[in-house]
């Protein structure tokens, strides 16, 4: 048997896994840098720099239990905006967000920057598509 | 720990330039209330403005773009207000009646608005009549250019003046480095008009070469507080200021505020905006607050129903979630109470015409203030 049978098709398998890998790497970087300026610009104010909110008033965005463990209404909230009673590591917040009116590709841009800042590790990159299917 | 000291020095800076003004924001706790706070109007989202007619109804604006009439205890939607541009600080945004309201019926409206060609809105006014619970004989005023879809900055408080010029503020709009310093731009000034839309002959910056000759002062960051000094008429303004350095200005006819050469605030990030607090020809604020209490709604206490609050200032502080009650030596800020603390985000503040205070909070409604002895 050619050895080459084996090895062109391992190697073909290889080259395109890496190159998604890095393209969706690549995808997932320019979606934050376009998330970063619609931060700076929405949610900054109360949130702060480094997502590190305000105790008791504005819930953080840095190691937020509520943000990585609830992704649906993470996005809700960012789609329609928040209000009523959540718990976040522990603290009641009961406070309103205001619907910012952000499209699809603007809430996933700004969800993966907070999800993939300031040590977050956010799992699967957001998409304008599974924004979209998220409804009030 | 590099940058912290920077920012310590900064602080120490800012220390130094404040002509003596405590830097820090310390408002004192109030011993004691002279009133009972009723939530009058509930259930609302972002209650923005209000104001109220002549037969004792209030009006008011939701953000989202819904006007509401408000009469013994029944809300009802106004129908025909032009649509808004819902986005980050952007919708519909205060409303006011004319001083001549009983002989001419105008309301005035300030929004976001899609008018234009460009992507994104920027601030309009409008003059409309209500009959029949529908907005009639709608006059467009003002639509600030170009359009943007930055979410910040709209300005839009209102207030008319004793010679019956309007007065309107417009946020610089996310765009601090081109429109507040730029007589050819929109954003980051304080307007004023007739109140149908012309310009007065005598704005201070009418026959300049392309300037916005409606504009009334400039240097402006976000202006969401303004209100007419009981007995001298000024016009008194407060601004949101970056993180740090809200103000309360004076308005005075083509004035340079300073926004952004020269500011007591820093940016989010903690990095400097400038290094300058004053310059010659740049207009200093009568008060600032350091860190910021982010200001929304202004009005000045006219009455004794309260023992001891009038001449006040009183002032809504969405940041950190109170009323804020400034006592006055003219144009002295002598003390500072909290009022309401942890009641939620002050949008708005106003006295009515029975002399009673309306506080407008986000995600809650309208409260008022009932005196008690």
């Amino acid at each position: 048997m050619n050895p080459m049978k084996i090895v062109v098709p391992i190697y073909i398998c290889l080259v395109s896994a890496i190159s998604m890998i890095l393209f969706q790497d690549k995808e997932l970087k320019a979606s934050m840098e376009r998330g970063q300026e619609i931060y700076q610009d929405f949610c900054v104010t109360c949130h702060l720099p480094s997502g590190e909110g305000v105790a008791n008033t504005f819930p953080p965005l840095a190691g937020s239990d509520y943000l990585l463990e609830k992704r649906e209404a993470s996005i809700r909230a960012v789609k329609y905006g928040q209000q009523g009673e959540i718990v976040v590591n522990g603290l009641t917040y009961d406070n309103m967000m205001m619907n910012m009116g952000l499209e699809d590709e603007e809430v996933a841009d700004v969800l993966n920057y907070i999800l993939h800042s300031w040590g977050n590790k956010g799992g699967e990159m957001v998409t304008p598509e599974e924004v979209a299917q998220i409804s009030q | 720990m590099k940058k912290s000291i920077q920012i310590m020095c900064l602080f120490v800076v800012l220390t130094q330039f404040s002509c003596g003004q405590d830097p820090e924001n310390k408002a004192n706790i109030a011993d004691s209330t002279p009133f009972d706070a009723e939530l009058l109007v509930d259930g609302l989202q972002i209650p923005w403005g209000l104001t109220f007619l002549p037969d004792g109804a209030m009006l008011i604006t939701e953000k989202s773009g819904e006007l509401i009439h408000f009469k013994e205890g029944k809300k009802t939607s106004i129908t025909n207000v032009p649509p808004v541009y819902n986005r980050g600080q952007g919708g519909l945004l205060d409303v006011a009646l004319h001083p001549d309201y009983e002989k001419n019926g105008w309301i005035y409206l300030s929004f976001a608005s899609e008018e234009g060609a460009e992507k994104g809105g920027n601030t309009a006014i409008v003059r409309a009549k209500l009959d029949n619970m529908a907005l009639t004989n709608i006059e467009k005023l003002y639509k600030a250019t170009p359009n943007t879809t930055k979410g910040q900055h709209f300005g839009s408080r209102f207030a008319f003046d004793e010679e019956g010029y309007l007065y309107f503020s417009i946020g610089e709009r996310g765009d601090r480095d081109t429109n507040p310093q730029d007589l050819t731009r929109d954003g980051g000034k304080i307007y004023r008009i007739y109140d149908d839309g012309r310009i007065p002959e005598d704005n201070p910056f009418v026959g300049q070469e392309d300037a916005k000759e409606a504009a009334f002062t400039y240097g402006n960051r976000n202006p969401q507080g303004m209100t007419v000094h009981p007995q001298t008429g000024a016009i008194w303004i407060h601004e949101h200021g970056p993180r740090g350095g809200d103000e309360i200005n004076i308005i005075e006819k083509g004035n340079n505020y300073g926004w952004p050469v020269i500011t007591y605030g820093i940016n989010y990030s903690g990095t400097p905006i400038t290094d300058k607090t004053e310059m010659e020809g740049m207009t200093q604020p009568i008060h600032y607050w350091v860190p910021s209490i982010a200001p929304s709604g202004m009005t000045f206490v006219t009455t004794d129903t309260y023992p001891g609050w009038k001449g006040s200032l009183l002032v809504g502080s969405l940041a950190f979630q109170y009323l804020e009650r400034l006592s006055l030596d003219g144009t002295t800020v002598t003390d500072r109470e909290k009022l309401l603390e942890d009641i939620g985000r002050v949008r708005d503040v106003v006295e009515g015409p029975d002399g009673l205070i309306y506080v407008a909070v986000e995600g809650k409604g309208i409260y008022r203030l009932n005196p008690v002895d």
